[in-house]
């Protein structure tokens, strides 16, 4: 594919957490690399607590990573300022995982749906404001008369809706989704997914969505990387992951996806144990604690992420 | 705000008819004091020698004090001095709070520093705190309203506070910060209007309080000047006469309970109707 509209490299975020009066360094992402190009999908997928949000958060600047670089059209997103930050605010824009807690309840939708727009001083005058408005409420399939409601008259699914509409109002060049519709019920969570890749086909938006389901990320994504404990352990197509995925952490994660029928689940690959904890990482592998495929390199040294046979995938594991 | 804002608002008096008292009691108060001049049977100044210290009867209804002035007229006037005092402690403790508790909940080192500060100030009795103020400033209404707002300032600042810290980890802030927004924006268009209903809160529960506060200084010839009515004058000037004519003493003490009892009644229904991650935050109240 072409040059990556927006490239991570090596990104790393902590948090400084307390436990019990000591405090802590928590890598929640530790050396993350994604390129996104232009018109892609790119699925982050992994487990609650991998780090998915953080480098969300991190790419719109919402925390200050400790090391890496971002570049968004080969600009540098993190130490831009002026104009230049400006326009980055425009052109990553982020959907919200809850969408009850992303509005704020004394705001109409209108303003909020604005919100980015009158930050930034994009709209000409009042009529140009109200005229973008009533187009992104109706991109997203929402009434233009939405605008002067409050989030507590809509339904879960149309506040989702808002906040699509929030995102993509100042015609960004990519949308960063955090879990956009698993706080949504089963039955409209297909309309909202359906909602996000017609605009992104219509729009020619890059989409890095994040999900912890990898049914969904499947369906939707070009390429899909698996995140654990604060690392990308595979990335490859869509298929790749889901028909013939490589990593043992991926494999369980397949396994553990509901089947339809039952002879088809995988015995013997579901998950035993939780993560390690991240503030005291081990040595080596992050996973060697759980996976079947474990041996002593593991435990002593990081695997990094490599191209392996036979497609050359990438997929950080000793022992493929 | 729009019609469906003003039937919420609505609601926690039809829930709890005892509020409905209450919000009469001040609604009974605004209007003593505005038309004072018209309701008061008599001149609450003047002075005559001849009815000295009458007990209730039909001619005067709350009876006379020791100079033959009409406790009813004086009551009624009282009411001015009661809701200046009552909204002056409420603009002066928000006035303080508000930049305080927001500041420090956005400006995490500023907001350690005014914290301790008011933690310090929390360590004083309230009514301790005004009489050192007073004594510092000297008597008078404004100064009164100082003194006893610089008590209320402190709660009202720490309940900001926590509220403040709490609105700034909502997602809709995170979002608005992911578009560039400012400070001010922040303050402006997601914080101060999720504040609006825990201050009405606040401002009620303050009012009743400073009422009883104000009274305590009055009483003590601390407050507004005796020539002023006021409850608290009323109640200080008749103490000596307490036996001869105890209803000198009941009639204003009646109306500061009263207001004091009637505010706290409509805080705790308005507090009833709040978000409900928000109404812990006046554990300490009430
Ligand atoms: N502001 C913060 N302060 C301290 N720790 C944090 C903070 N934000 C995230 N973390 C920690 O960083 C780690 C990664 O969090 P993150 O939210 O990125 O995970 P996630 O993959 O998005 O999980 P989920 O699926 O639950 O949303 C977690 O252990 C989390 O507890
Ligand atoms: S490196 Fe070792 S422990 Fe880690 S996934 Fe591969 S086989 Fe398992
Ligand atoms: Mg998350």
């Amino acid at each position: 594919m072409s040059e990556p509209i927006l490239q991570v490299s090596d990104l790393k975020t902590s948090f400084s957490v307390k436990r019990s009066g000591r405090k802590y360094s928590l890598k929640a992402v530790d050396g993350v690399s994604l390129s996104l190009s232009a018109g892609e999908v790119l699925g982050i997928v992994g487990e609650s607590g991998c780090g998915k949000t953080t480098v969300g958060r991190s790419i719109v600047r919402l925390v200050q990573p400790d090391g890496g670089a971002i570049r968004f059209k080969g600009a540098d997103v993190l130490a831009a300022s002026g104009s230049a930050l400006r326009d980055m605010r425009l052109n990553l824009r982020m959907v919200f995982q809850d969408p009850y807690a992303s509005l704020n309840p004394r705001r109409s939708i209108g303003d909020s749906v604005a919100e980015a727009g009158d930050i930034n001083k994009v709209f000409k005058n009042r009529a140009d404001r109200a005229t973008r408005i009533a187009e992104t409420l109706t991109a997203v399939g929402l009434e233009p008369s939405f605008a002067a409601r409050y989030p507590h008259e809509l339904s879960g699914g149309q506040r989702q809706r808002a906040g699509i509409a929030r995102a993509i109002l100042p015609a960004p060049a990519v949308i960063i989704a955090d879990e956009p519709v698993s706080a949504l019920d089963v039955s409209v969570q297909a309309q909202v997914l359906n909602l996000m890749m017609d605009l992104r086909e219509r729009l020619g938006l890059s989409m890095l969505f994040i999900s912890h389901d990898i049914g969904v990320i499947g369906q939707i994504s070009d390429r899909v990387a698996v995140m654990y404990m604060g690392r990308v352990v595979e990335l490859s197509d869509a298929r790749g992951i889901v028909d013939r995925s490589a990593h043992p952490y991926t494999r369980a994660l397949m396994a553990a996806v509901p089947k339809p029928d039952p002879s088809q689940r995988i015995a013997g690959a579901i998950e035993t144990g939780e993560p390690p904890s991240q503030l005291n990482r081990p040595v080596g592998c992050a996973y060697a604690a759980r996976c079947p495929l474990v041996s002593d390199r593991c435990r002593v040294e990081v695997p990094e992420l490599r191209p392996i046979a036979p497609d050359n995938r990438l997929a950080a594991c000793h022992n493929l | 705000m729009n019609r469906d804002g003003i039937a919420l608002w609505l609601t926690p008096f039809v829930a709890r008819p005892i509020a409905l008292i209450g919000l009469c009691v001040l609604l009974a108060m605004v209007i003593a004091a505005a038309f004072a001049p018209w309701l008061a049977p008599y001149n609450p100044y003047a002075i005559d020698p001849i009815s000295r210290l009458m007990p209730p009867d039909a001619v005067h209804w709350f009876g006379t004090d020791q100079f033959g002035r009409d406790t009813l007229s004086r009551a009624i006037y009282s009411a001015r001095m009661a809701l200046l005092i009552g909204a002056g402690v409420v603009f002066f403790a928000l006035i303080t709070g508000i930049p305080i508790g927001v500041l420090s909940a956005l400006f995490p080192r500023l907001g350690h520093v005014l914290m301790r500060m008011v933690d310090v100030l929390m360590a004083f009795p309230s009514l301790l705190l005004a009489l050192g103020l007073i004594v510092i400033l000297g008597p008078s209404v404004a100064n009164s309203i100082i003194a006893i707002g610089a008590g209320y300032m402190t709660t009202t600042t720490r309940i900001i506070y926590g509220l403040a810290l709490r609105l700034r980890a909502e997602t809709y802030v995170e979002a608005s910060r992911s578009m560039g927004s400012g400070t001010w924006w922040l303050v402006i268009k997601h914080i101060l209007p999720n504040l609006i209903s825990p201050l009405l809160v606040q401002a009620s529960f303050v009012f009743a309080f400073a009422q009883l506060g104000a009274a305590s200084l009055d009483f003590l010839g601390l407050g507004a000047p005796p020539d002023i009515p006021s409850w608290g004058n009323m109640l200080a000037e008749s103490r000596t006469f307490i036996t001869r004519a105890p209803w000198l003493l009941f009639f204003p003490g009646m109306m500061i309970v009263l207001t004091a009892f009637s505010l706290n009644l409509v805080g705790d229904a308005l507090r009833d109707r709040l978000d409900p991650r928000f109404r812990n935050a006046f554990g300490g109240e009430g």
